[in-house]
């Protein structure tokens, strides 16, 4: 039996000028998924991430979220809708406090569908930040914190969203081995919540210890898709990354 | 503070200010006085846009031309009351700030920035050229006989005017601090991509803070035919409006509704006494060079210090 | 009819003339803005101080504007490092370059407006020259030397900057500044020392363009301010960070005024800059060239 996807994506197509970063690309998350979406640099996972998401415009194919195109909706309606996603390069409110920081995509994305008392923002901003382990930094100003603290706010300010679908985009890059096992925890976590997940890795090791699928790019188009030990075994797939 | 205790603090302290200095026997007080207050409603009406949503508008003279024309567009058309002047002023104003921001708060910011100088260029090229409200000549716009409240002079009046339009303008500036808009303002400065991605919508907020920060520039013009009886282009386009209305409130910090306020207040009264002291080109100079100073080296200005000394003292 | 014909092709003309002297004006802003990503409003400050240095030579030797504006270009070649120094320090190396770096810029103009008023008052000065009275006719044709003069030299020096930046190795780390910093960082050059270079060549123009501009008319510290809009406008229009789109941009320019000089009245022309500017904005920003 089939269950009705979360997200669906058909034909995307995105062009810089004469490059074609996305040729036709075809892409299925079911609720409460998690999926992870690999290729090598430039293969145009990000380009993915952006157009989903709603910060690039694809010249092609549909979008469709819970069964609404949402091609036409900026990025805010997006999340509003349940559809957030965390940023390679962290970008923090550096003029906020951490707890601030969540309070923004709380006050303006997840009341929107979560039924949430004024009161009760920063309660829940809390408690996020202690499932991501950063409530004692909760008072710090945003800009001056670690690398690794950053990438867990990063998280933590989708997570405050309320989101049915959370996109991570490369959360993981140069942290330390524990440093992964604990966003990884975190992430398993949201899967008890039924939140689906996008994992854009290059850290293979985590990629395959979290997906249930995993799907991957080359130069724009899906190559492979599906169970990951059949995906990683794929020769095309082996081939794309090491090479001929 | 609530917002209505706030409204209310600020009007009662603005009525008891217009009310004693009422005594005060020096007609210059007065003339003085008007031009603090109306860099403090420049520098607060600035500061919607500049610091709590961080695009820098360079047009702030355009906007305060606006709301003096308007008055005097009304006054030929009409003979129309200053409370009609204030009025229509405000919204044209806003009018004109909805439009700049709708054609220009798409792109990147810099782009509204140059935007907003070029339409102080136009708008004063189309006033110029305009005979209607003066054109280059400029207009005569008369102070009327009948002073209310039993005030001496038309001056009187204006002043406590302005008083008031300033108190308003804080209090409209705090609020929207305050509010959840002023969280969605200050995500919007810190990172625009981040703030849409939380859900911001960040267009409409940008829109919406220009509108109302060019609406209350324009009011700050409204009552500036009166206080001369009479207007010419090159004093309402003055560049020192534009100069003033960023320096303020870089040098007294854009975070907060103080900031401008302060920085107002202390660099227009000591731009007072040195024009009188000395010449009004040396006062530009010395804003200019603040402003540079300020912002290469104390970037978070005087409430800037205020909250690191605090942040010391609480640890 | 026949005088129209005439009035016309002078139109045309003395636009062409105009936008070739609006390119140098405008190449540096290029460099700036449509390269390095700095947005400097204060350019123009700098292309009035260097009327105001030709004007001093000028007044004192009796020395040739343009050929005094080439000397001295190697002091706002410095005056360029220096202060893309600080806004580096200061604004970009903090990420802060988009409103202080903008208030930054924006008081140095109004310094320099200023300080030149303190100097030199309000008045217009001019410089005397020996073609600045001749005129070359062609029929019914004028060819104003004081026009065509900063024509020909600005030509030279716009297709100068523009071979200097495709043919070159320092040429093609400018262009590559904008787009893929990584890239020179691994082939051992060093960004900021390349934008601190081409910032200071943006400068140098500008000083030179100063001498074209007192050549053509009297100048006062004020009307820096009138070529904010025009030194965008021609940047925005032929897009950003294309020299040729500059000159293209600075023709259509150059006509725009000329015309509504001629047909309007030259009291409307300072509007033609900037509304062209603003309706760029709303409507094309990608400009004339971009897609």
């Amino acid at each position: 039996m089939m269950i009705e996807a979360l997200l669906e994506v058909k034909g995307v197509t995105k062009r810089f000028g004469g490059f074609t970063a996305l040729d036709g690309v075809d892409f299925l998350v079911r609720p409460g998924e998690r999926v992870g979406l690999i290729g090598p640099n430039g293969s145009g996972k990000s380009t993915l991430v952006n157009c989903i998401a709603g910060t690039l415009r694809n010249e092609e194919g549909s979008i469709r979220f819970e069964g609404e195109d949402i091609c036409g909706h900026a990025a805010h309606r997006r999340i509003r809708m349940g559809l957030a996603r965390s940023f390679q390069i962290p970008k923090p409110f550096a003029s906020m406090t951490v707890l601030d920081n969540l309070c923004v995509p709380l006050l303006y994305a997840a009341r929107k569908h979560e039924k949430l008392a004024p009161g009760r923002i920063v309660e829940e901003a809390v408690r996020i930040l202690e499932l991501v382990g950063l409530a004692g930094r909760a008072h710090a100003m945003s800009g001056g914190l670690t690398q690794v603290d950053m990438r867990k706010l990063e998280l933590a300010r989708a997570m405050a969203a309320k989101p049915k679908l959370l996109i991570s985009d490369e959360a993981m890059a140069g942290l330390s081995a524990s440093e992964v096992d604990d966003i990884l925890a975190l992430l398993f976590g949201l899967k008890e919540q039924g939140v689906a997940v996008i994992m854009i890795e290059h850290v293979m090791r985590a990629v395959m210890k979290f997906s249930e699928r995993i799907a991957v790019l080359v130069a724009g188009r899906k190559i492979a898709d599906g169970d990951p030990q059949a995906v990683v075994g794929n020769a095309e797939v082996v081939k794309a990354y090491l090479g001929e | 503070m609530s917002n209505k205790v706030f409204a209310f603090v600020a009007l009662a302290v603005a009525l008891a200010l217009a009310a004693v200095t009422q005594l005060i026997p020096n007609e210059y007080f007065f003339t003085a006085a008007y031009t603090v207050l109306l860099f403090v409603i420049l520098a607060t009406a600035w500061n919607i846009l500049g610091g709590y949503t961080g695009y820098v508008n360079f047009g702030s003279a355009a906007f305060f031309a606006i709301g003096a024309y308007t008055t005097v567009f009304f006054y030929n058309a009409f003979k129309a009351p200053l409370a009609v002047g204030i009025v229509a002023g405000t919204l044209v104003a806003g009018l004109a700030g909805l439009g700049l921001g709708y054609l220009t708060l798409r792109l990147r910011g810099v782009f509204f920035a140059i935007a907003s100088l070029a339409l102080a260029v136009v708008l004063y090229v189309f006033v110029v050229n305009w005979d209607y409200v003066g054109g280059a000549r400029g207009a005569y716009v008369l102070q009327p006989r009948e002073i209310p409240f039993g005030m001496p002079r038309y001056i009187h009046l204006i002043y406590s005017v302005q008083l008031l339009m300033a108190a308003f303008a804080l209090v409209v500036a705090r609020a929207i601090e305050k509010s959840t808009m002023g969280r969605g303002l200050a995500a919007i400065r810190d990172d625009e991509l981040a703030a849409e991605c939380s859900g911001v919508p960040t267009l409409r907020l940008k829109i919406f803070s220009t509108m109302v920060s060019c609406a209350l520039m324009g009011m700050a013009g409204t009552t500036f035919p009166y206080y001369l009886s009479y207007i010419e282009p090159s004093s309402a386009f003055s560049l020192s409006y534009a100069v003033n209305s960023i320096a303020m409130p870089l040098i007294g910090g854009m975070m907060s509704w103080m900031g401008p306020l302060i920085g107002a207040v202390l660099l227009g009264t000591v731009q007072q006494v040195v024009q009188v002291t000395v010449s009004s080109a040396w006062n530009l100079l010395i804003v200019g060079v603040l402003l540079v100073l300020f912002v290469t080296l104390a970037p978070n200005g005087i409430m800037g210090w205020v909250d690191a000394w605090r942040r010391r003292k609480g640890r | 009819m026949e005088i129209s014909t005439a009035l016309l092709l002078n139109a045309i003309i003395a636009g062409l003339l105009l936008g070739g002297f609006y390119a140098a004006m405008s190449v540096g802003i290029s460099i700036s803005f449509g390269m390095l990503d700095v947005v400097n409003i204060a350019h123009p400050a700098f292309i009035i101080l260097g009327s105001y240095i030709a004007y001093i030579v000028n007044d004192r030797f009796g020395f040739d504007p343009i050929v005094v504006s080439v000397v001295v270009s190697p002091l706002f070649f410095l005056l360029g490092m220096v202060l893309y120094r600080i806004y580096y320090v200061c604004f970009e190396r903090r990420g802060q370059e988009s409103l202080r770096g903008l208030a930054f810029f924006f008081g140095i103009l109004f310094i320099t407006e200023v300080a030149l008023v303190l100097i030199f008052g309000v008045d217009y000065r001019m410089v005397s020259t020996r073609y600045g009275d001749v005129t070359w006719r062609a029929g019914a044709v004028d060819f104003p030397m004081r026009l065509a003069v900063p024509f020909l030299v600005s030509m030279t020096m716009v297709i100068g900057v523009q071979v200097f930046l495709t043919r070159t190795f320092f040429g093609r780390a400018v262009l590559a500044v904008a787009q893929d910093q990584l890239a020179l960082r691994l082939m051992g050059v060093d960004p900021v020392r390349v934008k601190e270079l081409a910032f200071a060549l943006s400068i140098a123009t500008a000083g030179v363009a100063g001498a074209f501009l007192i050549v053509i008319q009297p100048v006062q510290p004020a009307i820096g301010r009138e070529f904010i809009g025009l030194v965008f406008a021609v940047c925005v229009l032929g897009g950003m960070g294309s020299i040729l789109g500059t000159l293209l941009g600075a023709f259509v320019l150059g006509l725009a005024e000329s015309f509504t000089s001629t047909f309007f009245g030259p009291s409307w022309a300072p509007a033609v800059s900037f509304g062209l500017l603003l309706a760029t904005l709303a409507f094309r920003p990608s400009g004339l060239l971009g897609r």
